[in-house]
């Protein structure tokens, strides 16, 4: 099972970026949410971005998946290179929509497909997209379902998991894609507090495993735990850069500060109630 | 009131007439339901498409049917249309087209109604994983759609149903014209209309029942 999952790529870390930015623009109108961000993300590498509400973390997430099409700037995943400002270089229609499978995406709100039983939601990428036939689909999906620690579940429906179930099937249903590289949008951010470790306990796992990811988190205990390289963003830019020990204890920077002070004083009063 | 009902003077003789008015008004409210939810299916895919060559002229169309009443359409399209065209339309057909015309606008608003009210998420999803406009629209949008679309769906049908009465006025020898017929023959316009009403609830009341069915199946 190993051998199709982003963990194969752990035993050859190479020199060679899975993801590249280069000067990533992002703007709606005269809104810039993501002004000039360079990223070079290494195979097996975890990189945690955080940063306040509204800093450009989801719309960065979007643009590398190119769920949002970039304004300006460089991307390059593996060979593919891609120069917003030449739209000749952009991949379109068929091309684009499988471009988009080379990511594992995990959004806030799960988003599972609601019609589909947990089990299907992990088998129509593989069989639509990938046009894996049915029944080797299903074995697959029934894989991963027991990875996410959700075997005997396959029959439910979204509405009947859990949250932190429905984001757990969320998760199998990106990997069983098999994507080069896992982007985790705030995805414990709408479970009820009780249920987020089971989905960080899986995301935990994955970087184990040597599974390169890029997440957007407001869990400071799994960027510090499991961070390669934590980047601090801010209105739309990259703040700080480094280990999370450099920018999460020994920080200097003064909006690093601010955007951590802000972030305990506010989780403290959560705590309190 | 003093009345002597009978209702044998209107069905005696007339048992033929009552079964081809039944049979044309049926043939309408299906012909016209049907064409209506295809042109619903274009027209609303066109209105999705976000191109405004395309869905300026679907605008145009809804609006007008939507706000122009039915009977004016039909009546239009009966004596106006053959002669802006220059055709001559067989009148069962140009009694037709106004109606069929007139369910269409209203199916258009209710498949792009359906389509819109699928969480932006889904749709998100299904790009993230890789799949093509076709491909979500056909595994992830259009299944969820359809069932919200149903109810409206019918409830539009139980309407249009009725509406078919109205071809009486270009003599389309309907359920309605049918029954005019036999009031001119009979002099008895209170059997006939009574049977005519009680005609169309019995054939329309399953139909609202079983919307009713769907309505809480797709609650669910």
């Amino acid at each position: 099972m190993t051998s199709n999952t982003p963990a194969a790529a752990a035993n050859a870390v190479t020199e060679k970026s899975m993801v590249q930015l280069e000067a990533l623009r992002k703007s709606y109108g005269s809104v810039e949410a993501v002004r000039g961000v360079s990223l070079d993300v290494r195979p097996g590498q975890v990189v945690v971005i955080i940063g306040p509400s509204g800093c450009g973390k989801s719309t960065l997430l979007r643009c590398i998946n190119l769920l949002e099409e970039p304004t300006s700037g460089i991307l390059r995943v593996g060979d593919r290179t891609m120069d917003f400002s030449n739209k000749k270089s952009l991949p379109v229609g068929r091309e684009l929509a499988r471009f988009r499978s080379r990511f594992g995406m995990v959004f806030q709100q799960f988003d599972l497909f609601s019609h589909k039983t947990a089990i299907e939601n992990i088998m129509i990428g593989q069989v639509v997209v990938r046009k894996t036939p049915v029944e080797q689909a299903r074995k697959i999906a029934r894989d991963y379902l027991d990875r996410v620690g959700l075997s005997g579940m396959e029959d439910r429906l979204p509405r009947e998991l859990s949250g932190g179930q429905q984001q757990r099937v969320a998760i199998a249903r990106a990997l069983a894609m098999s994507p080069e590289v896992l982007l985790f949008d705030e995805v414990t951010s709408a479970l009820d507090p009780e249920l987020v470790g089971e989905v960080l306990e899986v995301m935990r796992d994955l970087a184990k495993e040597g599974a390169t990811m890029i997440v957007v988190t407001h869990e400071m205990a799994f960027a510090r735990d499991v961070a390669d390289r934590v980047i601090v963003m801010d209105q739309g830019q990259f703040v700080e850069e480094g280990t999370a020990q450099d920018v999460m204890v020994n920080s200097q920077n003064p909006r690093t500060q601010s955007f951590l002070t802000r972030f305990h004083r506010s989780a403290g009063e959560v705590a309190e109630k | 009131m003093n009345h002597n009902w009978d209702f044998l003077a209107i069905t005696n003789g007339f048992e033929v007439w009552w079964f081809k008015g039944i049979l044309v008004t049926l043939a309408y409210a299906s012909g016209t339901v049907l064409g209506g939810l295809i042109i619903g299916i274009f027209c609303g895919m066109g209105l999705l498409a976000n191109r405004w060559w395309l869905s300026a002229p679907i605008h145009v169309y809804v609006e007008v049917f939507r706000c122009t009443p039915v009977l004016v359409q039909i009546v239009w399209f009966f004596f106006a249309l053959p002669i802006i065209l220059d055709i001559s339309l067989p009148g069962w057909l140009a009694a037709g087209i106004g109606l069929t015309l007139y369910m269409g606008c209203f199916s258009t608003e209710i498949f792009r109604a359906g389509i819109i009210s699928i969480d932006k998420g889904q749709w998100q999803a299904a790009r993230a994983i890789g799949m093509t406009y076709p491909e979500l629209m056909r595994h992830i949008i259009l299944p969820q759609a359809i069932r919200r679309m149903v109810p409206p769906f019918v409830n539009q049908s139980v309407i249009q149903f009725k509406n078919t009465a109205l071809l009486y006025v270009v003599a389309v020898p309907d359920l309605m014209y049918t029954g005019y017929l036999v009031v001119a023959d009979t002099y008895r316009p209170l059997e006939v209309y009574t049977s005519v009403g009680a005609a169309y609830f019995v054939l329309l009341y399953p139909l609202t029942q079983w919307g009713k069915r769907l309505e809480a199946r797709s609650d669910q």
